[in-house]
C-alpha cells in the first residue's frame, strides 16, 4: 500500500498542501483552498451570485407589479393611498441606519475594535427588529380595515386620487394588496433570515473569531443585509407612493 | 482461495474505500461521493418517471380509454413530466457527472463550497420526498406546466403539494449552479486558463448561468400559484382581473431555458467523447466554447414561442419566432464543429462514442423540428399535438439522456474504478437508439396528422402508429435496464480499470481510478492545450504534472 502520509509531508512546504491536519497558516482556511485570498474571493463571488439569484426572484414579482400597475393605475393609486406612508418612510429610515451600522461593524472588525463590532451588530439587529415591528403594525392596520385579500376583503367606495367621484375597482385593488403582501412578506422573510445570520455573526464576534485578517463572514453577511435593504428602497416608492398628492 | 487473496494486490486508498459506513456517505463533503448520492437518487426518480411513461404508452395501445380513466391519465402524464424534468433531467448531468468532474477537470481538490454541495443534495431529497408524498396521496393533473387558471381555480388535485416540491427542488439546482460558477472562476489549477478548459466545463458554466438566473423566476411563479390557489388572490385569475398569460410568460421564462439546462451539459459530454474517440483536437475550440454561452443567452429570449396560440400579439410572436430561429445558430455551430472534428479522425466505436453518434443524429432531428415549431404558420397546425411531444423528446431524451448515458460509460472507469462489459454496452447503446426512434418517430407523424397531446383516447386510424410507439417504448425500457444491470455487476465483478483506459486527454485521467479524496496527489500545473490528442498519440510523453512552489 502506498504511503500516503509520506507523500503529504513531502508537500507540506507548498502552498497547495495545507491538509486539514496541517493547518499551519490559519485554522479558518479550508482544506481545498490554496490560499486565504482564494477562499475569500470564492466566498464573496458566491454571495454576489446568490444575490443575482435573489434579484431574479424578486424580479418576477416586480414584473407582475409593473404590468398590473400599468393596467390598473387608478385602482393601484387608490389602494396605495390606504397604506401608511409615514410608517413606510420610518421603516426606510430604519433600514438605511441599519446599513450604516453593518458597514461600521465591518470597519470595527478591520481595525480590531471588538466592543464596537459587537455594539454595531447588536444595533443592526435592533434596527431589523424595529423594522419588523413597524411592519407588523402596518399589517395589523390592513387586517382591521379588511384590506387583506380573501373572502373578507372590502375596498368599496374608495376614490381614485385626482379623480373625484370615481371609485376604484375592488378586484383590481385586491391584486394590489395581494402583491403588496407577497412582496413585503417575502422581504420580511428575508429580514428574518438576515436576523438569523446576524445572530450567528454576533456569536462569532463574541467569541473573538473576527480579525483584521479574517472577517469574510461579516462581509458576505453584510452584502446580504444591504441587498435586503435595497429591495426595500425599491418597494417603498413603488408600493407606498403611487400618485400621492399632498 | 486463501492463496489467491494473498496474490491479489492491495487496493489503493481512494474516495470509495477511504471511509466506510452510512454516516461517512450521508455527511460527506467530497464532491465525488455527493455525485454518487445524486446518481442513486436520480436513478430512482428516473424509474418512477419511467413507470408513468410506461403506463401512458400502455393506455395508448388501444384507441379506447380502457386501462385508466381520463383523470388518472391526466395525472400520469403530469407526474411523468414533473418527475422527469425536475427530478431527473435537470439534475442529471450537472449533479452527477458535473459534480464528479468539474473539480477534477480544472485540477481542484473539491468544489468551492463542499458543504453547500451536500446541502443541495439534502434539499433535493426533501423535495423528492415531498413529490413522492404528493404522488402517493393522489398526484396532480394540471400538466407539468401548471397552467392557470386551471391549476389555481379548477383542478381537484394536489397542486399546492407539487408546486412546493418543485419550488424546493429549484434551490438544489440553484446551489449546484452557484457552486460551479464560483469553482470555475476561482479554483482552476495554475496554468488552467479559460482557453485551456475542457469544453465540458464551458458547457457547465453556461448551464450554471441559466440555473442561477432562471430558476428563481419559476420559484416565485410557483409561490404565486400556490398563494393564488390557497388564498384566491386574483393575480392569475381573469375573473378577478388577473392575467393567465402573465403566468405563462413567467413560467416559460424559466422553463424554456430549462431545456438548455438539460441539453448543454450533454453537449459538453459529447464534445469530450468525440474528441477522445476520434483522437483529434476539437475543431474550432473557441466557437464551441462561446456557442455554449450564446445558447444560454439566446435561450433566455425565446420563451414566448410556447405561447404563439395563447393570445400574444402578432408583433411579439414575430420577434419571438425570429429569436427562436437565432438560437439554432449556436446549436448548429456545435453540430458542424463536431462533424468537422470527426473528419479524418481515427474513429473508435466504443460504447460512449455510439451514444455520442446517437446524440448527433437525434439532437439534429430534434433541433430541426424545433425550427418547424418556431415558424408561426406551422406551429398553428402542430401546436399541442404529438409533433411537439416527439420534438422535445428528441431533444430531452434523444439529446440529453443519450449524452448522460454516454458520459456515464465514458467516466465509469474513473467513477467506479472498474471496467464495464464493452460488448453489452454497445448492444445497449444500439437498443436505446433503435427503441428511441421506434418510440418517438411515429409521434411526429401522429402529430402532423392531428393527434393532440394529453388525451387518453384517440380515433382508430391512429392505432398502428401508436402501437409502434408503445412497442418502441418497451425496447427503450430494456435499453435503459441493461446499463443499470451491468454497471451494478461491474462494481463487483468488473475488471479493475487502469487510470486512463481511453488514453484520453484531461486532468481527470491523470489521477488514479478511482481518485483519492483530494483528487490529485500533487496540485497539477497545466502547460498544454485541451484535447492534445495529436501530442498524446505521437507518443510524446505529456509533460509531467508538477508541484507548485
Amino acid at each position: 500500500m502506498p504511503d500516503t502520509s509520506k507523500r503529504r509531508s513531502k508537500l507540506s512546504d507548498s502552498q497547495a498542501a495545507v491538509s486539514p491536519h496541517e493547518g499551519l497558516h490559519n485554522p479558518g482556511l479550508l482544506h481545498h483552498f490554496a490560499t486565504e485570498e482564494q477562499q475569500k474571493d470564492a466566498s464573496n463571488l458566491g454571495m454576489w451570485i446568490f444575490l443575482a439569484t435573489e434579484v431574479m426572484f424578486f424580479g418576477g414579482l416586480f414584473c407582475a407589479y409593473l404590468i398590473y400597475r400599468g393596467w390598473y393605475f387608478g385602482d393601484f393609486a387608490a389602494a396605495s393611498k390606504s397604506i401608511d406612508a409615514a410608517l413606510g418612510g420610518t421603516n426606510t429610515a430604519v433600514l438605511i441606519c441599519s446599513s450604516l451600522t453593518v458597514v461600521l461593524a465591518i470597519w470595527a472588525a478591520q481595525t480590531s475594535r471588538r466592543a464596537l463590532l459587537i455594539l454595531m451588530l447588536v444595533l443592526t439587529m435592533l434596527f431589523g427588529l424595529a423594522f419588523l415591528g413597524i411592519k407588523g403594525i402596518e399589517y395589523r392596520d390592513k387586517f382591521v380595515e379588511h384590506h387583506v385579500p380573501g373572502s373578507s376583503f372590502n375596498f368599496e367606495h374608495e376614490e381614485v386620487p385626482g379623480h373625484p367621484g370615481q371609485y376604484a375597482n375592488p378586484r383590481h385593488a385586491q391584486i394590489f394588496f395581494a402583491l403588496y403582501f407577497v412582496m413585503t412578506g417575502l422581504h420580511a422573510l428575508h429580514m428574518i433570515v438576515g436576523l438569523g445570520i446576524f445572530s450567528w455573526l454576533l456569536y462569532k464576534a463574541w467569541k473573538g473569531a473576527f480579525t483584521p485578517r479574517y472577517h469574510t463572514p461579516l462581509e458576505i453577511g453584510g452584502l446580504y443585509w444591504h441587498f435586503v435593504d435595497i429591495v426595500w428602497i425599491y418597494l417603498f416608492p413603488l408600493l407606498y407612493l403611487i400618485d400621492r398628492h399632498p | 482461495m486463501a492463496t489467491a487473496t494473498t496474490v491479489q494486490p492491495v487496493e489503493r486508498e481512494n474516495y470509495l474505500n477511504k471511509e466506510h459506513g452510512l454516516g461517512s456517505w450521508l455527511l460527506t463533503t467530497d464532491h465525488k461521493r455527493i455525485a454518487l448520492l445524486y446518481l442513486i437518487s436520480i436513478t430512482f426518480f428516473f424509474f418512477i418517471g419511467g413507470l408513468f411513461a410506461l403506463l401512458i404508452r400502455l393506455e395508448l395501445l388501444t384507441p379506447a380509454g380502457d386501462l385508466v380513466g381520463a383523470d388518472t391519465y391526466n395525472k400520469l402524464f403530469t407526474m411523468h413530466g414533473q418527475v422527469m424534468v425536475f427530478f431527473f433531467l435537470i439534475p442529471s448531468i450537472p449533479a452527477v457527472l458535473g459534480n464528479f468532474l468539474v473539480p477534477m477537470m480544472i485540477g481542484a481538490k473539491d468544489l468551492a463550497f463542499p458543504r453547500i454541495n451536500l446541502l443541495s443534495w439534502y434539499i433535493y431529497i426533501i423535495a423528492g420526498v415531498m413529490m413522492l408524498h404528493c404522488i402517493a396521496t393522489g398526484g396532480v393533473d394540471t400538466g407539468w406546466t401548471f397552467y392557470t387558471p386551471f391549476s389555481t381555480a379548477f383542478s381537484n388535485s394536489k397542486v399546492i403539494e407539487a408546486g412546493l416540491a418543485i419550488f424546493v427542488a429549484g434551490f438544489s439546482s440553484i446551489l449546484t449552479g452557484l457552486n460551479f460558477i464560483v469553482t470555475i472562476h476561482r479554483m482552476r489549477a495554475p496554468g488552467m486558463t479559460w482557453t485551456r478548459l475542457p469544453l465540458f466545463i464551458w458547457a457547465h458554466y453556461a448551464t450554471s448561468i441559466i440555473q442561477v438566473l432562471g430558476t428563481p423566476v419559476v420559484a416565485i411563479t410557483l409561490v404565486l400559484v400556490v398563494a393564488e390557489r390557497a388564498l384566491h388572490l386574483g393575480i392569475f385569475d381573469p375573473k378577478l382581473g388577473g392575467d393567465p398569460l402573465l403566468f405563462q410568460h413567467l413560467f416559460w421564462f424559466y422553463s424554456h431555458p430549462a431545456v438548455y439546462i438539460m441539453i448543454l451539459p450533454s453537449m459538453g459530454v459529447v464534445t469530450e467523447v468525440i474528441a477522445c474517440f476520434s483522437r483529434k483536437r476539437i475543431f474550432g475550440y473557441s466557437f464551441v466554447a462561446l456557442s455554449s454561452i450564446a445558447i444560454a443567452v439566446f435561450g433566455f429570449l425565446v420563451w414566448a414561442h410556447h405561447m404563439f396560440v395563447a393570445g400574444i400579439s402578432v408583433y411579439a410572436a414575430l420577434v419571438f419566432s425570429i429569436l427562436s430561429y437565432a438560437v439554432a445558430v449556436p446549436s448548429a455551430v456545435k453540430v458542424f464543429n463536431w462533424t468537422a472534428t470527426l473528419f479524418k479522425g481515427s474513429i473508435h466505436y466504443d460504447a460512449p462514442m455510439l451514444y455520442a453518434f446517437g446524440f448527433l443524429g437525434l439532437f439534429t432531428m430534434g433541433g430541426l423540428t424545433g425550427l418547424f415549431l418556431s415558424s408561426l404558420g406551422v406551429d398553428m397546425h402542430v401546436h399541442d399535438t404529438y409533433f411537439v411531444i416527439a420534438h422535445f423528446h428528441y431533444i430531452m431524451v434523444g439529446g440529453a439522456l443519450m449524452g448522460y448515458l454516454g458520459g456515464l460509460h465514458f467516466w465509469w472507469p474513473k467513477i467506479s474504478g472498474k471496467l464495464y462489459p464493452e460488448g453489452w454496452a454497445r448492444l445497449a447503446a444500439l437498443i436505446v437508439f433503435l427503441g428511441f426512434n421506434l418510440t418517438f418517430f411515429p409521434q411526429f407523424i401522429l402529430g402532423y396528422l392531428g393527434m393532440p397531446r394529453r388525451y387518453y383516447e384517440y380515433p382508430p386510424e391512429f392505432q398502428v402508429l401508436n402501437v409502434l410507439s408503445t412497442a418502441g417504448a418497451t425496447v427503450l425500457g430494456v435499453g435503459y435496464l441493461l446499463p443499470m444491470i451491468y454497471f451494478l455487476w461491474s462494481m463487483r465483478y468488473g475488471k479493475p480499470a487502469p487510470d486512463n483506459p481511453w488514453q484520453a486527454a484531461g486532468l481527470e485521467w491523470q489521477t488514479q481510478s478511482p481518485p483519492t479524496t483530494f483528487n490529485f496527489e500533487e496540485e497539477p500545473v497545466v502547460t498544454w492545450e485541451a484535447y492534445n490528442y495529436d501530442e498524446i498519440d505521437a507518443g510524446h510523453k505529456q509533460e509531467e504534472v508538477k508541484v507548485v512552489g
